[in-house]
């Protein structure tokens, strides 16, 4: 009996998906199965894509294609003249998604606000814990509660931020994924029926488009929202078809599989861009692929070993080998696509007698190190390994012998977290908001010793500059002090720069109206298929 | 019969508890903290991390921790996956029908062409068909099936375009699984595209992972015909005049099928080996790729419950073909 | 599996020695009729001696870049250069050099697993079938638990523990394969232990290591030969299905499995990266294989009567 009744359904949904063949239908070729679909715990790209970037909208968002800020939930805001009130207006009449588990009896309205925001925030809120092992990753490492005093609701429409220092990067945090605004009528109807952990498989929001299914690490099915507050967008099925390894996204795309894709090989961009039935998009990426030096363990502690092991290595070469030209030698530590970049700072030049005499200098001989290796391929930095095998190579022509180390992802960042960490670190960094404090405080402030500074590089000169920048709204003001900041840097040298990468979108010509992200998402809202 | 179940039972239980050890003590030596695994590029508070410890009841002593484990399978708590936030067994039984289904489809293609070029090779030993399907079998065998698959995929699909590059089913198509099984519910939902879509999508595959069955099987039954072909009996039945044909196919081959029966018992435990690479290759939604992706992801919870459901399963599959082995050849009952 | 008959019972030193010759004589008049088994041998002997000279055979160090000559063709492919037979890898090294060196790691790999598979399995099994009774019902419980697991799994998941590389690898593959060897020894020595030369051996005073060692194994060689040269092939393609999941030897080793898995990104690319080394290992693992054979029907006197 049940039987016939899941064979009936089934049936029912069957009849719909073929309706929807004639529909305009978009596969995109994901990278990476999402955790799950809540965007306030995860911490990857892929999991935005799936979550926050198809199905949630924040108060703020990033224009498409830019950095910017622009309107979303929110209308229009105010700030007080003292950095420390945000006041949001809020949009009305945003409808919640409509779906077979739950209908919406109100629009969008302060209290979805709050709610987003408190069950990250107040350990006393029913989601706080709402999966085991949860954390907040992204509102604790933006610092939301040093900031945050309180979230007020002045009316249905109008919410109060009030902080307790001013923060200038506060408005590009409303706009990244862990903001995105949940719907408070939603979680209260789980939290009554006992299943809060709905809330991550089964997502409501208010964006462009509402789940339809996930078949576990294969695809996931999602369907225009008729009634979007930014109208019905042009596509009507979306899907993610999950395929974790490049070669075969690439193989899909051409086999027509799929209609776009993200990360393709460097080795595959000639081929793909001479298919005549693809359109390979690129931009510069929002990111710095670097090698961290630990400044506190000798020799590295001496400014002049880590500028000649700059100088031995030939960063062209490893552009070629690796980056297949698809990236550009890294001076600073922010690309030149940000503001504040400085163009007068000069690269260490590629010279390996120069470093040589700068390592006899410093009284160095026979020099060994840890060579670390990420196990992974990042946009930043495709293929680390081939990386470490290429400066290796050029380190012995100085004299110094490198060791390749690797671990597993999560344990590769977690030792070379720790404080006496030995050698170079390969690592890297892409952008979340496109301010330059998300580079420079996150990455090389003494705060972030033992997180995520892998070079333990403590300078009081570059930290009272990054801290000036981040407490000043004025952004000439801001922008000297980055300026400076990046003259020290690159005198210290506690990492060599090594690039920042294209990033490469590879689709079908039939695609339209898609727009490459600097801060690494993909969004469809926007995007059209011909026939 | 049913005493010789029951004895082949009894000296399963020390393996099983065996393995419940040992797959609960792979994971508590694995390197890495789990808590800090799953917190991400951001790190974890340490008054967060003393919440979590105790949630995962990693601050309890180890038996305490096994006797809980123990406890939970066996009330079907296979624990909840660090990555994915769901059970276990969900995630094992959602994903399991398409590791069945393509090393099925795998050991039907190893059987059907197997035994019957074992069976001629043996009929014409020292022929050039013999020779060649000898040597094409060990070459088979021999085969690193990572690169071979890759090859298949260059060639048919890359190359000649005749196959789908990887995944299950065309994804225009969409329903909800009713087995799980791709083939069974297409044909369920009279859907005759789609199982077309489903059987072109497991072709390559299987022929990866079925290869080396193949190759074991063809071999395994050339020389079980021969030895048979040797006996005494079948001397006496080719000396009364019976054709050779029937000699071959009602005399030797029931006699030599006791072997190869136990062969393709045997490559069950290799098929869910293969099926690892197999599936890494071909992007299949299996139980392999979940393994490895768990592995990789240091999902500790997976690892260990994957690892006893899996061998629970090999195990269940070699006792079947223990007692199908007893019921085609009664002598070994006696024992 | 059937044990010789060759070399049966207590003798004098004089009749074994004759003994030994004969059965070498024998062997070999049956190993060299299949042609397979040479053919295979001849192969084997060459990878071996390729492995040994590697350095001189080589054209170039495995390790050297050179930075002008990433990803070329070999040399009979259009861009192909003489200097590159078989073209070079994504940072300019000669891929020929890189399969001589590669060849060290495989037959390294085979040999150092067999040698520890066998000892140890071996030794259990010996202690199990000889002693009986709980030693044999404990020890052969471990070997149906390590059975339990699929072999390849159960390494990732040793490796996974132990760190990845190639060390830990030939640990890990020795301990899965080791049981069938523990299961062959057992069932030899129980076969034997009933016999009349054991027992007058035993009434003559012989203690258990003699019995084991000297008396009883020399007697099950045969079966145990044949399972170790599977098992050599088993091992070097277990290690390079743990090289292509990354588990197994670190690049830039010139491991062949490992030098796949990081070209893998080249498949369209560069078919050449990827061919290679997979034809390397298939040309090893067959060619072991073949020997086996050819062992298996040498030593068999069963498969030798018909």
């Amino acid at each position: 009996m049940t039987f016939m009744k899941s064979l009936l359904a089934a049936t029912a949904v069957l009849a719909l998906s073929v309706g929807a063949a004639q529909a305009k239908q978009l596969v995109y070729c994901s990278e990476a199965s999402p955790a799950h679909f809540d965007p306030g715990p995860t911490t990857g790209g892929n999991d935005f894509d799936a979550s926050s970037r198809t199905m949630y909208n924040r108060l703020v968002e990033f224009k498409h294609g830019g950095t910017s800020i622009e309107p979303a939930l929110a209308e229009s805001w105010e700030v007080s003249d003292d950095g420390l009130e945000y006041t949001f207006h809020l949009r009305p009449g945003v409808k919640f998604h409509t779906t077979s588990y739950f209908t919406p009896t109100r629009d969008f309205n302060a209290d979805d606000v709050i709610f987003s925001f408190e069950r990250q925030w107040k350990e006393d809120n029913a989601y706080y814990n709402y999966l085991d092992g949860i954390s907040w990753d992204y509102f604790q490492g933006m610092d939301m509660p040093k900031y945050l005093k309180s979230i007020e609701k002045v009316d249905d429409l109008t919410v109060k931020f009030t902080l307790t220092e001013p923060n200038a990067p506060m408005l590009a945090n409303l706009g990244m994924d862990f903001a995105s605004i949940m719907s408070k009528e939603y979680a209260d109807q789980l939290e009554a029926a006992g299943t809060e952990e709905l809330l991550a498989s089964q997502p409501i929001g208010t964006g462009p488009f509402e789940f339809v299914d996930y078949q576990t690490d294969a695809v996931i099915r999602y369907k225009a929202f008729p009634d979007y507050w930014g109208g019905k967008v042009a596509i009507d099925d979306l899907i993610f078809a999950i395929t974790t390894d490049p070669a075969v996204r690439v193989q899909k795309l051409k086999a027509g599989e799929c209609d776009i894709m993200p990360y393709p090989n460097p080795a595959d961009i000639a081929d793909l861009q001479s298919d005549p039935n693809l359109n390979v998009m690129s931009q510069e990426g929002l990111n710095i692929g670097y090698m961290s030096y630990n400044t506190t363990v000798a020799p590295m502690d001496n400014v002049d070993v880590r500028k000649a092991l700059n100088m031995a290595i030939n960063k062209d070469a490893i552009i070629d080998a690796v980056y297949q030209g698809a990236g550009q030698p890294a001076v600073n530590l922010i690309p030149p696509t940000m503001w504040s970049y400085n163009t007068d700072v000069k690269d260490d030049a590629y010279d390996p007698d120069a470093a040589k005499a700068l390592l006899e200098k410093a009284g160095v001989k026979d020099l060994t190190l840890d060579l670390w290796a990420m196990p992974v391929s990042r946009p930043y930095n495709p293929n680390a390994q081939r990386v470490a095998e290429l400066i290796q190579s050029d380190w012995a022509a100085v004299g110094v012998k490198a060791n390749i180390v690797s671990y597993e992802w999560t344990e590769y960042r977690e030792r070379g977290k720790q404080k006496d960490r030995p050698g170079a670190f390969q690592i890297g960094w892409t952008g979340d908001n496109g301010d330059p404090d998300n580079f420079f405080a996150t990455l090389f402030s003494c705060s972030a010793i033992g997180v995520s500074n892998y070079s333990s590089w403590c300078d009081p000169d570059f930290e009272k500059l990054i801290q000036d920048a981040k407490t000043t709204s004025d952004i000439a003001e801001r922008t000297k002090l980055y300026e400076q900041a990046q003259v020290v840097f690159k005198e210290q040298a506690p990492a060599l720069t090594l690039a920042h990468s294209k990033v490469f979108m590879p689709m079908s010509k039939r695609v339209t109206g898609f727009t490459m992200d600097p801060l690494g998402i993909h969004r469809f809202d926007n995007v059209d298929v011909t026939e | 019969m049913l005493r010789y179940i029951l004895h082949k039972l009894a000296l399963i239980v020390p393996t099983v508890i065996g393995i419940t050890i040992a797959s609960f003590a792979f994971i508590r030596l694995l390197p890495g903290d789990p808590i800090l695994a799953m917190a991400g590029q951001h790190g974890v508070s340490p008054e967060r991390y003393e919440i979590l410890r105790e949630q995962f009841g990693f601050n309890q002593p180890i038996w305490t921790q096994y006797f809980q484990y123990v406890w939970g399978v066996l009330h079907g708590d296979f624990g909840i996956s660090l990555s994915t936030k769901r059970p276990v067994i969900v995630d094992f039984l959602s994903l399991f029908p398409a590791t069945i289904e393509l090393s099925l489809f795998a050991m039907m293609l190893a059987v059907l062409l197997g035994i019957p070029a074992g069976i001629f090779a043996a009929v014409k030993r020292g022929s050039w068909f013999d020779q060649m399907t000898m040597g094409v079998a060990l070459t088979g065998y021999s085969m690193p099936i990572f690169w071979w698959g890759l090859l298949l995929i260059i060639f048919f699909s890359g190359y000649l375009g005749w196959t789908p590059v990887s995944g299950r089913i065309a994804l225009s198509y969409f329903f909800r699984p009713i087995t799980g099984f791709m083939l069974v519910d297409t044909l369920l939902y009279g859907n005759w595209p789609a199982f077309v879509s489903a059987v072109r999508h497991l072709i390559l595959p299987a022929v990866v992972l079925g290869t080396i069955p193949l190759a074991v099987i063809a071999r395994q039954t050339r020389s079980a015909m021969l030895e048979v072909l040797g006996e005494d009996y079948v001397r006496t039945a080719r000396a009364k005049g019976l054709s050779p044909g029937r000699v071959v196919n009602v005399h030797a081959l029931r006699n030599a099928m006791i072997p190869v029966v136990t062969t393709i018992g045997l490559q069950v435990g290799l098929l869910m080996a293969g099926a690892i690479l197999t599936e890494t290759i071909f992007s299949w939604p299996g139980i392999g790729k979940w393994m490895i992706e768990s592995i990789s992801k240091r999902d500790y919870v997976v690892v260990q419950s994957g690892l006893l459901l899996i061998a629970l399963v090999v195990m269940a599959v070699n006792l079947l073909v223990d007692i199908l082995y007893a019921v085609i050849n009664p002598r070994i009952r006696v024992r | 599996m059937s044990q010789t008959t060759t070399g049966a019972g207590p003798s004098t030193p004089d009749v074994k020695k004759l003994g030994r010759a004969a059965a070498f004589a024998e062997f070999w008049h049956y190993f060299s009729i299949n042609r397979g088994a040479v053919i295979g041998l001849v192969v084997f002997i060459l990878l071996v001696l390729v492995a040994i000279f590697a350095p001189l055979l080589a054209p170039y160090s495995p390790d050297e870049q050179f930075r002008d000559a990433l990803l070329v063709p070999p040399a009979w492919e259009d861009g192909g250069s003489m200097s590159f037979l078989l073209g070079t890898d994504p940072v300019g090294r000669d891929m020929l050099s890189r399969l001589i060196h590669g060849s060290r790691y495989s037959l390294f790999i085979g040999l150092v697993v067999v040698t520890v598979a066998l000892s140890v399995g071996v030794t259990l099994g010996v202690l199990a079938g000889y002693f009986g009774g709980w030693v044999d019902a404990v020890i052969m419980r471990l070997m149906d638990i390590i059975l339990a697991f699929p072999s390849l799994l159960l390494a990732l998941v040793l490796v996974a523990i132990l760190g990845p590389g190639l060390f830990n690898a030939m640990l890990a593959i020795a301990l899965v394969l080791q049981p069938h060897f523990a299961r062959l020894a057992r069932a030899a020595v129980m076969a034997e232990k009933s016999r009349e030369y054991v027992t007058s051996a035993k009434v003559a005073g012989a203690g258990h290591i003699r019995l084991m060692l000297i008396t009883i194994l020399p007697n099950c060689v045969a079966p145990l030969i044949v399972q170790a040269t599977l098992s050599f092939s088993n091992a070097i393609l277990e290690a390079a299905a743990l090289g292509f999941l990354g588990m197994g030897a670190q690049p830039p080793t010139p491991e062949w499995g490992t030098m796949l898995a990081t070209a893998r990104e080249f498949i369209l690319r560069a078919p050449w990266v990827v061919t290679f080394p997979g034809l390397a290992i298939l040309i090893t693992v067959l060619a072991i294989n073949l020997v086996g054979d050819g062992l298996r029907d040498a030593l068999d006197p069963k498969l030798k009567r018909s």
